[in-house]
């Protein structure tokens, strides 16, 4: 059975360099969590465009992905997000009694394969879209 | 390294609770950003195709789980990443509060949106 760790204060920034794997985890995955429930918010208030009729809502999501910059930032979200699950699914093991003591591979797996996912992403979230 | 660094209290209800929504949304999330960027572009986003999606019952209903599932998910991670770092007493109240009623209205303005969508016209 895992025990909780008392942490000390991780917050404290500057003592990143003596920072373990598990603790950029943590960090990490806050940091995205904080990122994504952003998100949401954003996300349902930009689709409640809808409630003004299809002319709006199509209008504005065009516009928006005409846009470099949201493509830009769409492929940040699909980099956090993906490190969310795939981080998540490891806390998820880990509360299970799984790789616990292999904590700092599984977290350099989860880095490693969000960047393949999201480099391999980037032809599809930037098509069509122009300078 | 075998420390366990969470916010959470393990074996808590908020733990439990974040768990298994956690189990949901690993299969939705990454469904929904697959059909969604993958299968239809967002680029190709209209009304009546957001429409033709959301009148099938079944994806209707996995949406509706799918937005209450993120809110609690997302909400209840806020919440426990705040009392981890020392948010207590009348602080706490009004935090929680704040966030409950901020879930109601994003799910009801999501529950709204899907139904413009299903052409449903209840709320």
């Amino acid at each position: 059975m895992s025990q909780s760790f008392n942490r000390g204060l991780v917050e404290d920034f500057g003592r990143w360099r003596e920072f373990s794997a598990g603790m950029w985890a943590w960090v990490f995955h806050k940091f995205t969590g904080w990122v994504l429930v952003g998100y949401l918010f954003t996300h349902i208030a930009v689709l409640s465009t809808a409630l003004s009729g299809p002319a709006a809502y199509t209008n504005t999501i065009t516009t928006l992905e005409g846009l470099l910059v949201v493509r830009v930032l769409e492929v940040g979200l699909l980099a956090v997000a993906v490190f969310h699950m795939l981080n998540g699914s490891r806390l998820l093991l880990v509360d299970l009694g799984v790789g616990l003591e292999r904590q700092d591979v599984s977290f350099y797996a989860s880095l490693i394969l969000t960047g393949a996912i999201v480099v391999a992403s980037v032809p599809t979230f930037m098509a069509g879209v122009s300078l | 390294m075998s420390e366990r660094y969470s916010s959470f209290e393990p074996g808590g209800r908020r733990w439990f609770w974040q768990r298994i929504t956690a189990a949901f949304l690993l299969v939705v999330l990454a469904f929904h950003f697959f059909l969604l960027h993958f299968v239809w572009h967002a680029a190709e986003v209209t009304f009546a195709l957001s429409a033709a999606r959301m009148e099938t019952l079944s994806y209707y209903l996995l949406m509706i789980l799918f937005l209450i599932t993120a809110t609690f998910h997302g909400v209840n991670g806020v919440y426990n990443a705040l009392i981890n770092a020392g948010l207590s007493g009348q602080k706490r109240t009004a935090v929680k509060w704040t966030l409950v009623v901020a879930s109601v209205v994003l799910v009801v303005q999501g529950v709204r949106t899907a139904n413009a969508w299903a052409g449903i016209s209840i709320i």
